[in-house]
């Protein structure tokens, strides 16, 4: 069963060139930010990571709402991989904020809105996989956690406004207003870096989905040759 | 109208059972207590701190000792197979969700009652305004309906209670944080208006809970 | 009354039921018997409504539960091992509680009917946790008769019950069967089993092996045909 993943692999390639052209602009285009230093430049990756952190949580309330309507495995194939994928991502986002707090603020944890509301999603996206982890039988595995995905997907809106506000009203002393003076080449390279990391979430999310597809396979062979003899 | 009739029919059912045993609302109020005592000495609140704490505190309580009754509730219609009687019935599915939502809120409501005085009294502050009831009805509502749909589902799980935290806090956090900002700015003297963001960002979660769970608890329930 | 084509229940790659095709009519009294994991159970939920199917239709009294849910559930009687009674209220409690669930006109008086009919009318402000095995089933059978079903489905119905309930309990659908009641029960009883239906059903590994009226089975040799058939 030979199977050369084409598309596979065009999509390894276009954003394994995106991801170095971000990375070329992050380091040798985007300017030196004043206040920070070199440090600020984490802050591309940080914001992407985010930003795919959210795009892949709401792929799998999509993939969630279309397997209650429709039904069909492949939903469920597409919300599990999706917030698996999604998951490093946060976990990135958190991880980069808080590298990036330390130098800058001193300390490695600030409760400033895109970092704490990074923190939730992380927390529901754990949630989600422990609950997944916990139930038998693939229906309702996919089932629950399309219900659960679908009532925290509409909760984390309302938790962005509602940090928002608690930290408009009640300032970081540490950081304040985020002190960051952008420039026009700031935006560009930013820009590749969000174009490159949701390449990058393209390409695993269809690996990992083809992983599943797999597992799948492998399942109902296995159940056959046990019942077949 | 029948649905209504039901929803009540269902909630009566709860406050019966409960008015029988009383073990929800016990275990609910002695952990209250217990949480208290724990609180003050941990943070070892006194004076002006208390009264910093005091809705942080409030709440804290209240979430947890919520997730002991609504854990309780649900995996009271599991126990023999009670929730198949529900099914069986001609009832819409967005019925019995209201119907237990209700009940736990019930619930909730007469904990709260009986700590707000008592808060008010060890903590030294005014709790006990109109405003900070609205407000802490409003924040009730939302946790009790997202906690009712996701003790649906936790009851379900091979963890079974242990899950039903994991899957609430993290979704509660909205009206938590609005509920406890909204508190503390009543107590330093603001009116209902000037914390009408909070109240609205409550509203607003309120409506989006119930109306998720309406639409999905159906998902839960039926195999 | 009940018309299933094609039922097919799959859990993951495991089929519990594998492709059934039953037809049951108005007032027919049939005993479905198989060993443990036949796939009895999922059947009657399916037609019970509590479970939906893989695929395959379903159609009670002639209604379509996807449909017309309410509908049928008023036509479906369901007696199972377990209760289905909160066990921290009272019979009367209970009882009432299901007579406003079912939309009872005539709630209160045929709580009271019943309770009558299956002996427990001076425990009804007892809590059903004090009862026996055979009280709670008695509280729990009248429950299903509630709202007056013509289809009465029962899973496993003799689980616990000593040789006096058991009869009672045979009296009982019998006594139903008579008043036109369609009723459909699963047992590994073989005994029971060939007790109560007009017509016996074998279910194995998830499909009908056998199908026939009760006059058309020879006890002994339909004991020996069940063991070939179930292997």
């Amino acid at each position: 069963m030979k199977d050369k993943d084409v598309t596979g692999l065009l999509l390894v390639g276009i954003s394994s060139l995106t991801v170095l052209a971000a990375l070329g602009m992050v380091f040798l285009y985007a300017p030196r930010e004043a206040t920070m230093g070199d440090v600020q430049r984490i802050f591309y990756f940080h914001v992407s990571s985010a930003w795919v952190g959210f795009f892949a949580f709401f792929v799998t309330f999509l993939a969630g709402v279309a397997y209650l309507a429709r039904g069909g495995r492949r939903w469920d194939i597409l919300a599990v991989s999706s917030v698996e994928v999604g998951l490093t991502f946060i976990t990135m986002t958190v991880v980069t904020g808080s590298l990036w707090a330390r130098p800058v603020w001193g300390t490695y944890w600030t409760w400033e809105p895109r970092l704490t509301i990074s923190a939730v999603q992380l927390l529901i996206y754990i949630a989600y996989l422990m609950l997944r982890a916990s139930i038998e039988g693939p229906e309702r595995k996919a089932r629950f956690a399309a219900v659960y995905g679908a009532a925290a997907f509409v909760t984390v809106p309302l938790s962005w406004f509602a940090i928002r506000w608690w930290r408009t009203i009640h300032p970081d002393i540490l950081t304040g207003g985020e002190g960051m003076a952008i420039t026009p080449r700031m935006v560009h390279a930013l820009l590749v870096s969000l174009a490159a990391f949701t390449l990058l979430y393209v390409t695993l999310l269809r690996q990992r989905m083809r992983l599943e597809r797999a597992a799948d396979a492998l399942e109902r062979l296995r159940v056959g040759v046990m019942r077949g003899g | 109208m029948r649905f209504i009739r039901k929803v009540f029919a269902i909630v009566a059912k709860d406050v019966a059972a409960e008015l029988h045993t009383r073990e929800i609302l016990s275990a609910m109020l002695v952990f209250s207590l217990l949480a208290l005592f724990v609180f003050s000495f941990a943070l070892d609140l006194r004076g002006a701190m208390a009264r910093a704490a005091a809705p942080g505190v409030l709440w804290a309580t209240a979430a947890f000792a919520g997730i002991l009754g609504l854990s309780r509730s649900l995996a009271r219609e599991q126990q023999t197979g009670c929730i198949d009687g529900l099914l069986l019935a001609p009832v819409d599915r967005s019925a019995i969700f209201f119907g237990k939502a209700l009940g736990n809120l019930i619930f909730m409501v007469v904990i709260e009652v009986a700590l707000l005085p008592l808060f008010s009294a060890l903590f030294d502050v005014p709790l006990l305004q109109p405003e900070v009831l609205a407000v802490t009805a409003l924040g009730t509502v939302g946790y009790a309906a997202a906690g009712t749909l996701l003790a649906a589902i936790a009851v379900n799980t091979r963890a079974r209670e242990v899950m039903l935290p994991v899957l609430l806090l993290p979704l509660a956090f909205p009206a938590l944080i609005a509920a406890v900002q909204a508190t503390g700015e009543l107590l330093e003297g603001s009116t209902l208006a000037d914390v009408g963001g909070w109240v609205r960002l409550l509203v607003v979660y309120d409506l989006l809970i119930l109306a998720v769970s309406m639409l999905t608890f159906g998902y839960v329930v039926e195999e | 009354m009940i018309e299933a084509h094609g039922l097919i229940k799959s859990f993951g790659p495991r089929a519990a039921l594998d492709g059934v095709d039953l037809t049951v009519e108005r007032g027919e009294c049939v005993t479905v018997v198989g060993p443990n994991g036949a796939g009895k159970t999922t059947l009657l939920r399916i037609l019970a409504t509590l479970t939906r199917p893989t695929s395959g239709t379903v159609r009670i009294g002639g209604l379509d539960p996807n449909r017309t849910g309410s509908e049928v559930r008023r036509l479906i009687g369901f007696l199972s091992h377990r209760t289905l009674l909160y066990e921290d209220m009272t019979a009367e409690q209970n009882l009432r509680f299901y007579a406003r669930m079912y939309d009872l006109e005539d709630g209160p008086a045929r709580v009271d009917e019943l309770l009558g009919q299956v002996g427990l009318a001076d425990r009804r402000h007892d809590l059903v946790r004090t009862f026996s095995r055979g009280m709670q089933q008695r509280l729990a059978v009248a429950r299903a008769l509630l709202h007056r079903p013509p289809l009465l489905l029962l899973d496993e119905p003799y689980t616990g019950l000593d040789p006096q309930a058991s009869r009672s309990l045979t009296d009982l659908l019998t006594g139903l069967a008579g008043e036109g009641c369609t009723i459909l029960l699963t047992t590994h009883d073989l005994d029971q089993g060939l007790a109560v239906g007009q017509r016996v059903v074998v279910l194995a590994r998830g499909r009908v092996v056998y199908d026939e009226r009760r006059e058309a089975i020879g006890a002994e040799g339909f004991v020996e045909m069940y063991h070939r058939l179930t292997g």
